[in-house]
């Protein structure tokens, strides 16, 4: 049976990580790989091009900065759930893991905003090598705030019974959620210079 | 972090609030410098930096990358590398190509 | 334990979270895949063998778009080439090697119950079997599958029909289910190791697969990503790959522009080029399994030889390029790739010459899978030292895309890891049913394949050197390749009889399944944990928790009764 696999709740005594842990980091060096890809596709395409516009003449930077700030608190509040289940209080970490979802779903709205706004004056992923950068990687991107979305929803409604028999394996959930929603933060961090003021 | 204290928590919880208000500053720093309309070189430099700076500090703090075991450390220097080596190879000979030619 | 057995049967049988049920499907449906795309190679040896003249038998059987009155049309015969490559890497060789035996042996060799993530597991068996459902479905779309060769290269595969978009959609479905089990390979690996079992007491089967683990996890997002864009350009209609001023049948394309074709090579290139080492690495590790075994004496070199895929796995990252010389890439990046290429060939060399060592002295037990592991050796050995001159831009320019390419990388492929892929089956098959395998069945099926293997690539290396490009439809269309000819109508007979030798493999898979001798939990009396535990493993694997005293090849230790050592014995025999 799956008890049978050790260290699913506790670390590794050598390696000092759970399996989760470590089998997140490893997706994440996988996402770090695939925005590589693109990141250098970019790179290429720019560096190859007769001439290329700046991000700020043709996006909207105030939106693009209110939907930064929106995802680095998603983060804090994200990190504090985590805190909340170290200091064994359930409630707490409900009440910042909803937050964080409602966070995430406003940085989502605010992007379609931006989309619609775009698609209304005619400006599609087919019009330039720039828009079809932009809508390519900021599309992958909200795919990935989706992804975390659904996988937070999860872990605040029907995931958390596992508090009350598993406190330890849950906590640890957590902190892997935690990782991945790091990470899309983190991708966004350098996604919006590159995208909209370079 | 495993066996954290409550106290080493609430000491943690200090350092995000912390975290967040750098965030939040470098992102307004960004913006504005944004609109003093530098070379593109040196915005590229500025922007760059900004995010690199504002990037170590999620990984650091927020997925606690400052205090992370060994094995961790180990597959992402090894991803960093071939990261490197997938991010400007292609860049390189794209710009190779085009020097014989000019 | 005891859960396990009240299970319906679909949830143990089909949807099952025990690596071994995962690792026999795997295998299983890897097999199938191999044979389906075996039989599309075999159909365009028949255009390759006698241009033009009608398919016997089964031409009618297709559509008048893919065979007009039996003949063969050039674009079928592209869709053939194309899903020849895709099938045989993607849906056989990586499944079978990777998915099938690493899931099955992985964690019984390091003595755990099961992989770390037994429902992830489940689910990417599942996302590679909606890969491969995708990719036969794909030959069913108005004007058929993809065919703009296993490569896909841009802007060619941009404006192909399509069947291309599904190949793009199967290729996402198949790097998926190959990113998500090879993060619960690194993590089964490294943490779920038993007690004692430090890694350099890895049996060298484990340790290639967790090279090539670290492989598939970063080099198959790039061409992940490389699928989005150009599903974009395909869909959405943007210009990644398409460059300004293309000009189609003589019209301009309506596109935006400013696309770069060569992106697409490099992106693709970045991740095909480590899998080539995904498929040639647990290859590796079976032979060498196989060799120890049989020898009755230890790896020669064992360090080396771990030092060496540690090395490959590294190296492989960045050699991509020789791929491209082509593309009119600058002096300077040509350089670098080809003493990079230079170099990796060095590791391998390594790894083959210990195992050539390891024969040296021993009483060498020829069982059927010593004979495909022995027969590896030399036929990778060909398949590797061909790939020389493909690596230095001089030769390169004369060889690129011809057969002689052809050749060399079907020799590290199929006479290399196919033929290991069989010694595998072979050896394990009674640890998976029990049962032993026909050693006479065996025995023609080892001989048949191997010369006729050979029959079928070797003359690949005139051709290719004679200037033929791989990718004729009518060989006959071109002076340079008339002389030729004779040697593809010998290469499609050799192939044809190929096929038929399979026949005894199978007839043997299925007779050992039923009537084969039955054996007990060590009948090679081999030395690694796999065979501590029963023949098949039930559920849980082990009857004890296995803790490991010693390194894997401690065979003919002096001063020892029996001639092997197990690694989970803790006194001595």
């Amino acid at each position: 049976m799956s008890s049978l696999i050790r260290y699913i709740s506790r670390p590794h005594p050598i390696t000092g990580v759970t399996n989760a842990k470590l089998g997140t980091w490893c997706f994440l060096a996988s996402e770090v790989m695939l925005f590589g890809a693109l990141f250098s596709a970019y790179i290429l395409l720019r560096t190859g091009a007769s001439s290329w516009p700046r991000g700020s003449e043709l996006l909207s930077v105030p939106l693009a900065t209110f939907n930064t700030l929106v995802l680095i608190t998603s983060s804090v509040t994200m990190v504090m759930a985590w805190a909340s289940l170290m200091m064994k209080d359930l409630s707490k970490y409900k009440r910042y893991m909803g937050f964080t979802i409602l966070l995430a779903l406003t940085f989502l709205v605010v992007k379609g905003f931006e989309y619609g706004h775009k698609f209304e004056h005619h400006h599609f992923p087919s019009t330039s090598t720039f828009y079809a950068i932009y809508f390519t990687l900021t599309g992958l991107h909200g795919l990935h705030v989706l992804g975390g979305v659904i996988v937070n929803t999860y872990f605040l409604l029907p995931g958390s019974k596992l508090w009350e028999t598993e406190p330890e394996q849950f906590t640890g959930r957590i902190e892997c959620a935690g990782l991945y929603w790091h990470f899309v933060d983190l991708v966004w961090i350098f996604l919006f210079p590159v995208l909209y003021l370079l | 972090m495993e066996h954290a204290t409550p106290e080493a928590i609430k000491r943690h919880v200090k350092v995000y609030i912390s975290v967040f208000v750098a965030l939040a500053f470098l992102t307004v720093v960004t913006v504005i410098v944004s609109y003093l309309k530098l070379s593109l070189v040196y915005a590229i430099i500025v922007a760059l930096s900004i995010a690199t700076i504002k990037g170590s500090l999620v990984a650091a703090y927020f997925m606690h990358l400052i205090s992370e075991k060994k094995i961790i450390f180990w597959v992402l220097v090894l991803t960093l590398v071939f990261f490197l080596a997938l991010l400007i190879t292609p860049a390189l000979t794209g710009l190779e190509i085009r020097s014989y030619v000019s | 334990m005891t859960g396990e057995h009240n299970l319906p049967f679909w949830r143990k049988y089909i949807f099952s979270i025990d690596h071994k049920v995962i690792g026999i499907q795997y295998a299983i449906t890897g097999l199938l895949f191999l044979l389906f795309g075996f039989f599309l190679m075999m159909m365009m040896r028949w255009q390759l063998a006698y241009p033009g003249q009608p398919l016997p038998w089964i031409g009618h059987l297709f559509s008048e778009k893919a065979m007009l009155g039996g003949v063969m049309l050039p674009e079928f015969y592209n869709q053939l080439g194309a899903m020849h490559g895709t099938i045989m890497v993607f849906l056989g060789v990586v499944p079978l090697a990777v998915g099938g035996f690493g899931n099955y042996f992985v964690p019984l060799q390091i003595g755990a119950p099961d992989m770390a993530f037994p429902k992830l597991n489940m689910v990417s068996y599942w996302v590679y079997f909606i890969g491969g459902v995708i990719m036969i479905v794909s030959f069913f779309v108005p004007q058929g599958a993809a065919q703009s060769g296993w490569t896909s290269y841009a802007p060619l595969a941009v404006i192909a029909p399509t069947g291309q978009t599904l190949w793009l959609l199967g290729m996402v479905c198949l790097i998926t289910s190959s990113l998500l089990g090879s993060i619960n390979f690194i993590t089964t690996i490294v943490q779920l190791r038993a007690d004692g079992l430090s890694f350099f007491r890895l049996p060298f089967f484990v340790w290639a697969q967790f090279v090539t683990s670290f492989l598939l996890l970063l080099a198959f997002p790039p061409l992940e990503a490389a699928g989005v864009l150009q599903l974009m350009d395909r869909l959405a209609g943007t210009s990644f790959f398409m460059p300004s001023g293309l000009v189609v049948s003589g019209k301009v394309v309506e596109v935006s522009g400013g696309g770069n074709p060569v992106l697409w090579q490099h992106l693709f290139w970045f991740l095909a080029h480590p899998e080539v080492y995904v498929l040639i690495l647990p290859a590796m590790g079976i032979v060498c399994e196989i060799i120890a075994c049989n020898t009755r004496k230890p790896i020669y070199g064992y360090k080396g030889m771990v030092y060496s895929v540690i090395f490959i796995g590294f190296m492989s990252f960045i050699v991509w390029a020789h791929h491209m010389f082509l593309t009119g890439m600058g002096t300077k990046m040509s350089a670098f790739f080809q003493i990079t290429t230079m170099i990796i060939s060095i590791p391998s060399v390594v790894i083959l010459t210990a195992l050539v060592l390891s024969l040296w002295g021993g009483s060498i037990r020829f069982t059927v899978p010593m004979l495909f592991a022995t027969a590896f050796l030399p036929m990778f050995g060909i398949g590797g030292l061909t790939g020389l001159p493909l690596g230095l831009t001089a030769s390169d320019i004369h060889l690129h895309d011809t057969y002689y390419v052809i050749g060399h990388f079907h020799y590290v492929v199929a006479p290399g890891t196919l033929l290991a892929l069989f010694a595998g089956i072979y050896h394990w098959f009674p640890k998976v049913t029990g049962r032993k395998m026909s050693d006479f069945l065996g025995k023609i099926h080892f001989w048949l394949s191997f010369l006729l293997m050979n029959g079928v690539f070797m003359p690949m290396f005139i051709q290719g050197l004679a200037g033929v490009s791989r990718r004729l439809w009518d060989p006959m269309q071109y002076a340079h390749a008339q002389p030729t000819q004779p040697l593809n109508v010998f290469i499609s007979i050799c192939a044809w009889l190929l096929g038929l030798a399979q026949i005894p493999f199978i007839l043997n898979f299925f007779w050992s399944l039923i009537w084969g001798k039955k054996t007990d939990q060590n009948p090679w009396q081999a030395t690694t944990l796999e065979w501590s535990a029963p023949s098949p493993p039930p559920h849980g694997n082990f009857e004890h928790v296995p803790v490991v005293y010693r390194g894997p090849y401690e065979y003919s230790i002096p001063g020892q009764r029996n001639d092997f050592w197990p690694q989970a014995m803790k006194e001595g025999n």
